[in-house]
């Protein structure tokens, strides 16, 4: 998988991913989508091409649980993230939705970067750097490898014993 | 068996076998909270992954309470459906107006010392207070409980929290958390457990513990859990709930942990976060002079009884509400609300000027209630002040003790609520 960097800083939060007050009027990620990061970087929804990737600072996704910080992003086309760290309820939500969390040191990873994950790495094709990436729990590895949490339980119905 | 934290308990006996730190394990929950926030979502999931029945509805719940009263048409269909969802699966749901589901969860006994308590929703590590394992979670996790009943988790590491002294006058719960939250960091706790204990702990009442919990979070702690002791079931004989299902845990006298954090709350003093991060604190006598538009009392950490009481107490000293402030009175629930009514609290708040809310969440995360205005400073009893996170991103949050707040709400400006506490 090939993707474009968009460099965001540390402890965003899923009000920055997108604003509450957002859902007030739709959940649909394609209406969400407009206002993804508007509070911080508010010509960034425009500018979404396919292959962006979000590479960010340490805890992205602190704060709310909401799931639309995940689907909305999801609808913007972007299919993966990077940071150091995660906050946990982001993490999972990306798992379940199938949006790939990795968690690999993205301080020398720049604004438009190409990128290429493979497994257990990224490649800096800019830099030509191989940045190590830290291995999934095996469950989640199912639920990713089964396209989200939605397909996974269609397939097995139930966690595992 | 190895010595374990209290975390590493409970999910020991959730899960059935010895488990530790670093661990999946999969258990059976025992409440799971759903919020018209993310409620609607989790429908949506149950329906894609093929659920046709939920499996234990009696121990889930509903809480219409971020859209209270529903501010647009399209989140008062969201609570048309979550209300049609309820009654066909025979699950409870709090209407509109009984308050935030994290309070109501911790008022109905629902969250039992040992027990495991989730909540689409992050404020809901609260119920860590109780000496249950909680921890928030999203919609999708949600959809998988009403199927299966179960969630899978890693068993955190722990961060033992000790707590000696006692609060000196003027300095609350809040003070304590915002504390940690500087040391810690946003991220200082994240994917760990906050342990609290020591003397300190014990001397905190349960609605002091349910701030430190609930604040955990904040601090990106997967859950903040305390020892179940004689408040604890003083609290849990109050509620509606059934204190014998109660499956206390303490934690070994050997138990590993990732980090131990000692604070001596004899020598704190009233704290303060600044716009736009919950651990950008500092005391507030350096803050003092800010100006302040609004004042917000409310909200799953300060919108109960004893938080009004102690802004009252400062606002009488001080004579009420300075001109130019708007206060603003938000309770956790509809039995917060009805005591204050009963007690004559809520009428003195009246007589001030302040703008009663309907309890639920309000204007916390801006999805109803009283919005800011631009270049307003809103001082608030909540847990988070992100940009924006009120409605209007040209607002500027600061967040403190009930007391703090009311301090602020008597001069115009930020102040320290000792002064009005001789």
């Amino acid at each position: 998988m090939r993707f474009r960097a968009r460099v965001f800083g540390d402890d965003i939060n899923t009000d920055y991913i997108i604003a509450s007050r957002r859902k007030r009027d739709s959940l649909d990620p394609q209406v969400l989508r407009q206002y993804l990061f508007e509070e911080i970087a508010p010509q960034f929804a425009a500018g979404i091409q396919a292959e962006d990737a979000i590479v960010a600072g340490k805890n992205f996704g602190c704060g709310s649980a909401m799931e639309a910080a995940v689907t909305a992003v999801l609808g913007a086309g972007i299919r993966a993230v990077l940071a150091p760290s995660f906050a946990r309820t982001y993490y999972r939500n990306a798992v379940n939705n199938g949006l790939l969390p990795v968690i690999c040191d993205t301080s020398r990873i720049r604004e438009g970067d190409q990128l290429r994950i493979v497994s257990g790495a990224v490649y800096n094709e800019t830099t030509s750097e191989t940045i190590v990436a830290e291995p999934l729990p095996q469950i989640m590895r199912a639920i990713i490898a089964a396209g989200g949490l939605v397909p996974y339980f269609r397939q097995h119905g139930d966690f595992p014993a | 068996m190895a010595a374990q934290t209290i975390s590493e308990k409970i999910l020991s006996v959730k899960c059935g076998k010895s488990a530790y730190a670093g661990d999946v394990v999969v258990c059976p929950v025992d409440c799971a909270l759903g919020t018209d926030a993310s409620t609607p979502m989790a429908i949506d999931y149950f329906e894609a992954m093929g659920g046709v029945r939920v499996l234990n509805p009696g121990r889930i719940v509903f809480a219409l309470d971020h859209y209270a009263p529903a501010p647009s048409r399209h989140t008062a269909q969201l609570h048309q459906r979550m209300r049609h969802f309820a009654a066909s699966h025979g699950i409870l749901l709090w209407d509109v107006g009984e308050g935030i589901g994290h309070q109501l969860v911790v008022e109905s006994g629902r969250a039992l010392p040992g027990g495991l308590a989730v909540g689409a929703d992050s404020h809901a590590v609260m119920y860590g207070a109780l000496n249950a394992f909680a921890t928030g979670i999203g919609s999708s996790d949600l959809a998988a409980i009403f199927i299966s009943g179960k969630i899978w988790l890693r068993v955190p590491e722990s961060i033992r929290v000790t707590l000696t002294g006692q609060l000196p006058a003027g300095v609350y719960p809040k003070d304590i958390a915002l504390a940690l939250a500087k040391q810690l960091g946003a991220d200082g706790a994240a994917y760990r457990a906050l342990e609290f204990g020591g003397p300190g702990a014990a001397a905190l009442d349960l609605e002091d513990r349910l701030v430190l919990s609930n604040l955990s979070v904040e601090m990106g702690a997967k859950n903040g859990i305390f020892a179940a002791d004689e408040k604890t079931f003083a609290w849990l004989n109050g509620a509606a709930g059934d204190p014998k299902m109660a499956d206390p845990q303490t934690p070994d006298t050997a138990a590993r942990y990732c980090r131990e954090v000692e604070m001596d709350l004899g020598h704190l003093t009233p704290q303060i976060a600044l716009p736009h991060g919950v651990d950008r604190v500092m005391e507030i006598r350096e803050s003092a002079a800010t100006t302040v538009q609004m004042v917000y009392l409310g909200t799953c950490t300060g919108g109960r009884v004893r938080d009004y009481r102690q802004a009252l107490a400062v606002l009488k000293a001080g004579g009420g509400v300075a001109p130019g402030v708007q206060l603003v009175v938000a309770p956790a629930s509809r039995t917060v609300l009805e005591t204050l009514a009963r007690d004559g609290t809520l009428a003195e708040f009246i007589a001030m000027g302040a703008v009663i809310g309907t309890p639920g969440c309000g204007s916390c995360c801006g999805t109803c209630g009283s919005i800011p205005g631009d270049n307003v400073n809103v001082i608030s009893t909540a847990n988070r002040n992100f940009k924006g996170r009120m409605g209007n991103g040209a607002a500027s949050i600061y967040l403190a003790s009930p007391a703090s707040c009311a301090a602020a709400a008597v001069r115009g400006v930020v102040a320290d609520p000792r002064e009005f506490l001789a």
